[in-house]
């Protein structure tokens, strides 16, 4: 069988694969990493979304030979060492930005690349068009809308921390 | 998905030798049309050819009036890249809606005309603006190259290399999307180029095409209003749960008056 | 034990317990799971909607690569079929077809997706491969692809015996009564509409582990359920023969459920029962095609309607007919869908005097059709409040004016309607008040004004409206068919040192237990919120429950706590009096304190829980040592959740498109445990409400084809479908339960439907529009204008 080589939230892997392995069965399957979900067939639910080489890709519609050589960073690759939360992670749960918690791993590894791709920042309007690729069918998106817009301020540094959720 | 054998050649001579070997063999630049089709079983083939290796296939170069975009050109690539944003806006606006994030994340260029999918974006820009496509082994106008749905002049093993697009005068682009899978519902590309105005059609047919009736009137007179009238006719478009013939027909007009008005 | 502050109990925003290990990828869903020497299973379904099966030829899938066993409807034969856990009788009295539901087909495939053999293979890639080697000889049947055609002369049966293809012809009202009203009417209003069909799509996909133990005989079921109990016990009992103490039920953390994991389903026992034939455990997770083709689909009702007023806009009486669509067979729940969760609820919040509701419920080849997140009232609030809408322009009064004219008094309560139920408590005017005030109804004319100048069409739309959940009393649901109790269970484990588990029958997927639940122990004992926790779904750990739905976990499965509570804090006084030397009469208990009344004499909970644990100085001979409680709560009756919500539209007339650009919800829940997870229900529930309304529906071909069969043609709402959603509440407690709670998480989706409708049909008044049905798509509504247009020309 082929192999391919990847690093994974910071970890070299060499994994043997079939051609059609995908990359997201290589994280669940091969790795064990199932925070990366799989939720719909047709690349549309972006439950499965990581990055790799610093882009959110629908993992689902990569197939894991096509990752040999890249970084792969997947939801359990968010938070420090010490446990200290992403400030994306942060603001999803200060905002009750999830509620079944299955659409947030792809969720919050889109947001995160929304915002980094926008260092201006973003509107409402333009958070919801940026999360054209991630199905969430608990919230309604509101409080992912809020918790982005608020993580924002702090990814781009015009916040050292959090705004808090108003009551 | 059936399992295949996985080659990723690092020139197109190496990449076109598998693929004229093996006729079940197939090319995969981004995957984002392939992968969903493969992972429905929908077709078979023995080998995937990845092209991401490629120089050859990659980069994006003004030449004089032309803008040349490798077959590897990323859909965020050509939002994104200043050359593209200067030369044809329409180009650069267009690229950034097709799909979604990861979708143009991955989704190339090369793969979306290849593909000539009736609901794909770029087609509508390939023809509309009256590019060439380059292949391996030649130049194809953009008027001979889409003639069906999902068929073109690509022979079997033909790879197609770059697009090279005339740099227009004004262009814009405008489309309503389907409301379930976001591909184009119906869209209209509007150029005024050195060879004259040209209006091109997605989504609402079985294949991109060209509006006479609309390019004849833009020529007389380029405004939102010069089209608004144009009806399109209805008689061999699609028509399906999401909005008949006669709608997609409708939205035409008001797609290109919207593609218009974009295009200033 | 730590001071408690007081923002952790009732009324608090406390961020949620469970959100850590879902944001760090540390969730444990159903395919998360992975067993030694696991097998993976592929069903190889039905591509016909209606086909007999002549013959199945394994021999060429056998010999593929990885195959451990291949079963068919002939391997199952001595198995029970799938029970429905409702019986309606018809209005002779007779008891509705129930036609059995084989977990494989039984020489005949009555839906596309129905499951005709199951493949077990070393890899998923190798079932499914080994699956496309079967060949199946079917003779292709005429298919009843709508209630239209299965109701049709001459129409294919889905059923040999089903005459007609009725499963049951029900009613409930006073049909005498109903009649006599519509004689002395100013006005009769008549209508007809659809309740279109919608695929629950919770974003996990359904999933189920088998695992047997030949040396123990115990079997372990890992799913996706709302309710393992339920599972267990239709499963055990009814399907596989199994004894509760050999099967297990888990369901671990479940990517949402929305009705659709309340049922059980034919997966289940297939991998139960071939885990045990194959002493290997069996695997299987549904990809998103064969969800949509075999979850329960929800709504897919057609109702004629006929509303009599007064000349004063009061209303007289109602008379509906409902057509309701149960698919191909009878899912665990869909008979009481249509009926008691349907037409019991056609008062809705007015007096109407006379309501008399006749409901037929039709077998067509589809996917079967159940509870969907507000089941039934949903549909019945549809009607309603459309109707009333067409009421007020018919009779020339405003929309708000007629409902006003109608609400049940303040002072009504409680209100026995003419449909069944008993409504203890409301303030309709309230909710209405508020909603006008906040959503800017008065001034709406303006933004009306000023979007025409933009060339727009904008329309405002209001549902007044009123659900009843927390389903029960047992007695009740039992004489109406229920085959089920409604109660729910709670056990309070105090440990040594103070801190709590609390084992709840409920099941959280998505809604909060772990933290909502959590705060009432906090509440009401003083414990802190980090020294409680919540377990859940699993049959091993839990005594029993009923499990999640119908917006029940609260008023039911809290009030189950509250009653255990009750026993620990009537335990833990008696252990105080005897350390305290008092009489237990005079040992008061404020969280986390016991104090004898009147004096400054006081033990905290650490000393007494851990004097239950370490009983040397103890009332042994009155009272055993721990403190350990279970109570079991049966609801005295529905909880009456209600309120108003206003829908704001505006309508791109060149291309149909209607975007919802305001939407409000006041909403009475009654008493309000945690605002945010509230807030969070009901913007949820409101998004499901606006997919019904705009985007969202299930389409057959005539032969029976699904043609929404993917998120390429059913299109799920996306944050840019979505407007920013106001939330309030307005509180009027629940009579009958400790906790005064009436429940959230259907609000949202029975409310708004209506008032997006309403407001659609607002923004194109001038266009002639009575009606616009469900999903107003653009193509759907530039018809309308289109004919319009036409019109005008002509």
């Amino acid at each position: 069988m082929p192999q391919v080589t990847l690093t994974v939230n910071g970890t070299s892997h060499t994994v043997e694969v079939e051609g059609r392995t995908l990359l997201v069965e290589l994280l669940r399957e091969n790795l064990r990493l199932t925070g990366t979900h799989i939720g719909c067939d047709t690349s549309q639910c972006g439950a499965c979304v990581v990055h790799v080489n610093g882009d959110s890709v629908k993992s689902c519609t990569m197939l894991a030979l096509q990752a040999d050589g890249a970084e792969v960073t997947t939801i359990e690759g968010l938070a420090k060492p010490d446990g200290t939360l992403h400030p994306m992670q942060e603001a999803f749960r200060e905002y009750h930005a999830l509620q079944c918690g299955f659409c947030t791993p792809g969720m919050v590894m889109s947001a995160i690349d929304l915002v980094q791709k926008h260092p201006q920042g973003l509107s409402e309007k333009e958070i919801r068009e940026g999360l054209e690729g991630n199905l969430c069918r608990c919230t309604g998106y509101h409080n992912i809308v809020k918790a982005i817009a608020a993580a924002q301020e702090v990814m781009h540094g015009r916040r050292a921390e959090l705004a808090p959720a108003a009551e | 998905m059936y399992d295949f054998a996985y080659h990723k050649p690092t020139s197109v001579a190496d990449a076109v030798k598998i693929l004229s070997a093996d006729p079940d063999a197939r090319p995969i630049s981004g995957g984002q049309t392939l992968l969903p089709a493969l992972k429905h079983r929908l077709n078979k083939p023995t080998a995937v050819v990845d092209l991401s290796g490629i120089a050859e296939l990659k980069g994006i170069r003004r030449d004089g009036d032309k803008l040349i975009i490798g077959a590897l050109a990323k859909h965020h690539e050509v939002a994104e890249n200043a050359e593209v944003k200067a030369a044809i806006p329409a180009l650069a606006q267009m690229a950034g809606t097709i799909g979604d994030t990861q979708v143009r994340n991955r989704g190339t260029i090369g793969g979306s005309v290849s593909n000539n999918d009736p609901a794909a974006d770029y087609p509508a820009a390939v023809l509309g603006l009256g590019a060439t496509v380059v292949t391996d082994k030649r130049r194809i106008a953009a008027d001979d190259f889409f003639q069906g749905m999902f068929t073109t002049a690509l022979e079997p093993g033909e790879l197609l290399v770059a697009i090279e697009f005339p740099i227009p005068e004004k262009a814009g682009y405008a489309k309503m999307r389907n409301p379930a899978s976001r591909y184009v519902m119906a869209g209209a590309f509007v150029a005024k180029t050195k060879s004259g105005v040209r209006v091109a059609i997605n989504g609402a047919g079985p294949c991109v095409f060209r509006q006479a009736d609309m390019e004849k009137a833009l020529t007389a007179n380029w405004s939102p209003d010069a089209v608004a009238g144009i009806q399109q006719s209805a008689d061999g478009l699609n028509g399906d749960i999401h909005g008949s013939a006669e709608y997609r027909a409708h939205l035409v007009t008001v797609m290109a008056k919207r593609a218009l008005a974009n295009a200033g | 034990m730590n001071v408690v502050t007081p923002f952790e109990g009732i009324g608090a925003s406390v961020k949620r317990k469970e959100d850590l290990r879902f944001l760090s990828g540390r969730g444990q869903y159903t395919d998360d799971i992975n067993r030694p020497r696991q097998t993976y299973a592929y069903i190889l379904r039905s591509p016909h909607a209606h086909a007999a099966i002549r013959g199945i030829d394994l021999a060429a899938a056998r010999a593929m690569p990885g195959v451990v066993a291949i079963f068919t409807g002939e391997d199952m034969k001595g198995i029970g079929g799938l029970p429905c856990g409702w019986q309606i009788h018809n209005k002779d009295g007779s008891p509705m077809a129930e036609p059995p539901h084989p977990v494989l087909a039984q020489g005949k495939v009555r839906h596309v997706g129905d499951s005709v053999a199951v493949v077990i293979a070393e890899t998923k890639a190798q079932a499914r491969d080994a699956a496309e080697a079967i060949l199946v000889d079917y003779d292709v049947l005429p298919a009843a692809a709508t209630m239209e055609a299965a109701l049709a002369t001459g129409a294919p049966q889905v059923h040999d015996g089903v005459a007609g293809n009725i499963c049951y012809d029900w009613h409930i009202g006073d049909p005498a009564v109903n009649a006599a009203a519509f004689q002395s009417a100013h006005k009769v209003v008549e209508f007809e509409l659809v309740n279109n069909r919608l695929i629950p799509n919770a974003m996990e996909p359904r999933a189920a582990v088998g695992d047997y133990d030949p040396t123990t005989g115990d079997y372990t079921l890992y799913t996706t359920s709302q309710n393992p109990h339920v599972i267990r016990l239709l499963m055990g009992a009814f399907v596989l023969q199994l004894p509760e103490h050999k099967l297990r039920v888990v369901a671990p953390d479940v990517g949402g459920g929305f009705g659709s994991k309340i049922f059980h389903y034919a997966e289940e026992a297939i991998v139960t029962w071939a885990a045990g034939k194959i002493a290997r455990p069996v695997k299987w997770t549904a990809d998103r095609t064969e969800s949509f083709i075999t979850d329960a689909h929800g709504r897919d009702h057609v109702t004629k309607a006929r509303l009599a007023l007064d000349a004063n806009g009061k209303f007289l009486a109602l008379h509906v007919q409902t057509l309701a669509n149960m698919g191909a067979y009878l899912s665990t729940f869909a008979t009481s869908v249509p009926t008691y969760l349907y037409a019991t609820l056609l008062a809705g919040v007015y007096t109407t005097p006379t309501v008399y509701a006749e409901v037929k419920a039709v077998f067509t080849n589809t996917t079967p059709v159940d509870a969907y997140r507000g089941a039934g009232r949903p549909e019945a609030t549809f009607l309603l409040e459309r109707l009333v809408d067409v009421a007020a322009r018919e009779m020339g009064m405003d929309r708000v004016e007629i409902r006003r004219r109608n609400f049940i008094p303040n002072d009504a309560f409680p209100y026995q309607t003419p449909v069944a139920l008993q409504y203890d408590s409301g303030d309709y005017v309230a909710t209405l008040e508020q909603a006008l005030e906040s959503s800017g109804w008065a001034s709406f004319e303006q933004r009306r004004a000023e979007a025409k100048a933009r060339g727009k069409l904008r329309g405002i739309g209001i549902s007044t409206y009123l659900e009843a959940c927390g389903i029960a009393p047992s007695a009740v649901v039992g004489a109406l068919g229920a085959r089920a109790g409604l109660y729910e269970v709670g056990t309070i484990r105090v440990h040594p040192t103070g801190s709590v588990t609390v084992l709840t029958g409920t099941h959280s997927h998505g809604q909060g237990h772990e933290t909502t639940l959590a705060q009432l122990v906090t509440d009401r004992l003083g414990v802190p919120l980090a020294q409680v926790d919540i377990v859940h779904g699993d049959t091993a750990k839990i005594p029993f429950g009923m499990g999640t739905y119908g917006s029940r976990s609260l008023a039911v499965g809290g009030s189950a706590m509250v009653k255990a509570m009750d026993k620990i804090v009537a335990k833990a006084r008696k252990i105080a009096a005897h350390l305290m030397e008092a009489s237990v009469e005079d040992v008061e208990f404020d969280r986390g304190t016991f104090r004898v009344a009147g004096t400054d004499k006081t033990k905290s909970w650490g000393e007494i829980c851990l004097t239950a644990y370490v009983p040397h100085n103890y009332p042994i001979e009155e009272i055993e040592p721990g403190l350990d409680e279970t109570a079991f709560y049966d609801p005295k009756n529905f909880t009456y959740p209600g309120g108003c919500h206003i829908c704001e539209v505006e309508i791109d007339p060149e291309t149909g498109k209607v975007d919802v650009v305001n939407f409000t919800a006041v909403d009475d829940v009654g008493r309000v445990i945690n605002p945010m997870i509230v807030e969070g229900q009901v913007q949820g529930g409101v998004a499901q409400g606006i997919g019904q309304a705009l985007l969202e529906t299930a389409v057959y071909d005539e032969a029976g084809q699904l043609l929404s069969a993917s998120f390429m043609d059913y299109q799920m709402p996306r944050a840019e479908d979505l407007p920013p959603v106001s939330v309030a509440t307005h509180t009027t407690l629940c009579t009958h339960n400790p906790l005064g709670v009436k429940g959230c998480g259907e609000v949202g989706a029975i409310g708004s439907p209506p008032a997006v409708i309403n407001a659609v049909v607002d923004a194109l008044q001038d266009y002639g529009v009575r009606h616009i049905e469900m999903p107003a798509t653009p193509a759907k509504i530039w018809n309308i204008i289109n004919a319009g247009h036409k019109l005008a020309a002509e």
